[in-house]
């Protein structure tokens, strides 16, 4: 039931899910932060099974720390998303799988890009523009087809965003209430009220 | 007879010392000096620095370095075990968070790597680490500075001011005569340098001091930062030495006075009074 989308713009990438955490038919909790800071300039927006999520956005967020502190830099977005889609890709292939999706924004500080990857949790990896889990992307793909612009500042960005969840709000029939928004830039990473 | 005690294990000699380890403490006793002192909210590191080769790269030679957020280690010793034992004390740091969701202490880290080191004393086809550390750092939600040390025997203790590696008696000692409860940052980093110069000849270019201030708030000196502090204290030296120079040169005056007058009395006296 978790619904997340991500787009990019210019010089930032806009991660949002909802706040739901809900267990079969029941809301257990409203305010559940989905989106985890794994280093100073990128963020995952994690969901799929419950418990496995954030078991898995722990480990990764751990390791990803350990490398920064082992050579004083963070890694890079491009290589921590193959990083993570790898320990998605072993993990399919052990006893005991994660079945997590995730969308992960990040900015590079060296190349001032931002980048955002789409992954399953089957290990497939895709270098998106914009990117959507759950059932939101059925409904929000193609509102973004139509309106996301690359280039855009993040005023407008943030209305591409914003009329996906309305769209969602409005066709959905489990359309979830809340959603946190989270946005990476070239100065790190911040919430912002939608 | 005694050489079989001394080769490739651990073992105990008939008087019951462990070789190995005391061989361990010999090559920290080697190794470049590393000083920690406690002030009052503040923690500083301080180490000697070798001077790098002309072509080689300062960046890649370290000798402080960051466990966590908040905790932060010198050591001295075999540069390549301390390596090792950093990694394991780093992957430690993540895996406490990971399992308990809370930063280490800076006890529970001091107690790992001093555990690690005991091990390598016990096991088979091992031999213990060549250093000593010292670890500095606030614990999680606590203001007060933390400093232990560990030894390749895998003591480890508190302290207030320590050294560890070459000359550290000397440093320890000079720590015994001036360190003081509740110092201020610049008290105790003044503190620090003082105590690394003397040991290191050479001055500024070779300290190297890391201030921890905070629960995750560290600063590495620059050169200039320490040649200004250095150059304070070598001012200071100097003053307490102008002001000796001048204590004896007045008391030596008065002393030459004294006699001159006791001399002239002699000369007012009759000669031929005996």
């Amino acid at each position: 039931m978790d619904v997340s989308f991500a787009l990019t713009g210019k010089g930032y990438v806009l991660v949002a899910a909802d706040t739901t955490a809900a267990r079969s038919i029941v809301k257990m909790k409203g305010d559940e932060d989905k989106i985890k800071s794994l280093g100073p300039h990128l963020l995952m927006a994690y969901s799929g099974e419950p418990g496995d999520t954030v078991n898995f956005a722990e480990y990764i967020e751990r390791n990803i720390r350990l490398y920064q502190i082992r050579n004083l830099y963070p890694l890079r977005p491009p290589s921590a998303a193959s990083w993570i889609r790898r320990s998605l890709a072993d993990s399919l292939r052990s006893r005991s799988p994660y079945s997590v999706n995730l969308l992960l924004g990040g900015y590079d500080t060296s190349t001032y890009t931002p980048h955002l990857y789409w992954i399953d949790y089957l290990g497939t990896m895709a270098t998106v523009p914009f990117a959507a889990h759950g059932y939101g992307s059925y409904f929000a793909l193609s509102l973004l087809d139509r309106y996301h612009d690359p280039e855009a500042p993040l005023e407008e960005g943030l209305a591409t965003l914003k009329r996906c969840i309305d769209e969602v709000s409005k066709r959905l029939v489990v359309a979830p209430g809340k959603y946190k928004v989270k946005v990476v830039d070239k100065d790190g990473i911040r919430e912002v009220e939608l | 007879m005694s050489r079989s005690y001394d080769r490739a294990l651990t073992v105990f000699s008939p008087d019951g010392h462990l070789f190995q380890v005391e061989y361990a403490l010999e090559a920290v006793r080697k190794g470049t000096c590393a000083v920690g002192v406690r002030g009052k909210d503040v923690v500083v590191l301080g180490v000697e620095k070798k001077s790098v080769l002309q072509l080689q790269d300062p960046r890649t030679v370290r000798k402080v370095v960051m466990l966590d957020d908040h905790v932060c280690l010198a050591f001295a010793g075999l540069t390549a075990d301390g390596r090792v034992l950093i990694d394991k004390a780093r992957i430690e740091c993540q895996s406490h968070r990971l399992t308990v969701e809370d930063p280490v202490t800076v006890e529970y880290i001091t107690r790992h790597i001093a555990g690690i080191q005991q091990r390598y004393t016990q096991s088979g086809g091992v031999r213990p680490f060549g250093i000593s550390t010292l670890i500095v750092g606030f614990d999680p939600h606590d203001t007060r500075p933390r400093l232990y040390m560990t030894e390749p025997s895998g003591i480890y203790s508190a302290w207030k001011a320590n050294a560890i590696g070459r000359s550290s008696k000397t440093v320890r000692e000079f720590l015994e005569k001036n360190h003081k409860d509740d110092m201020t940052r610049d008290e105790t980093i003044k503190l620090t340098v003082k105590s690394l110069l003397e040991v290191v000849q050479t001055g500024a270019k070779n300290i190297e001091i890391s201030v921890m201030e905070s629960y995750g708030k560290v600063t590495n000196l620059d050169l200039p930062q320490i040649e200004a502090i250095v150059q304070e204290i070598e001012r200071e030296k100097e003053a307490e030495a102008e002001r000796k120079r001048s204590r004896l040169a007045a008391t030596a005056a008065g002393q030459a006075a004294m006699s001159s007058r006791v001399g002239e009395a002699e000369a007012a006296q009759p000669s031929g009074q005996q």
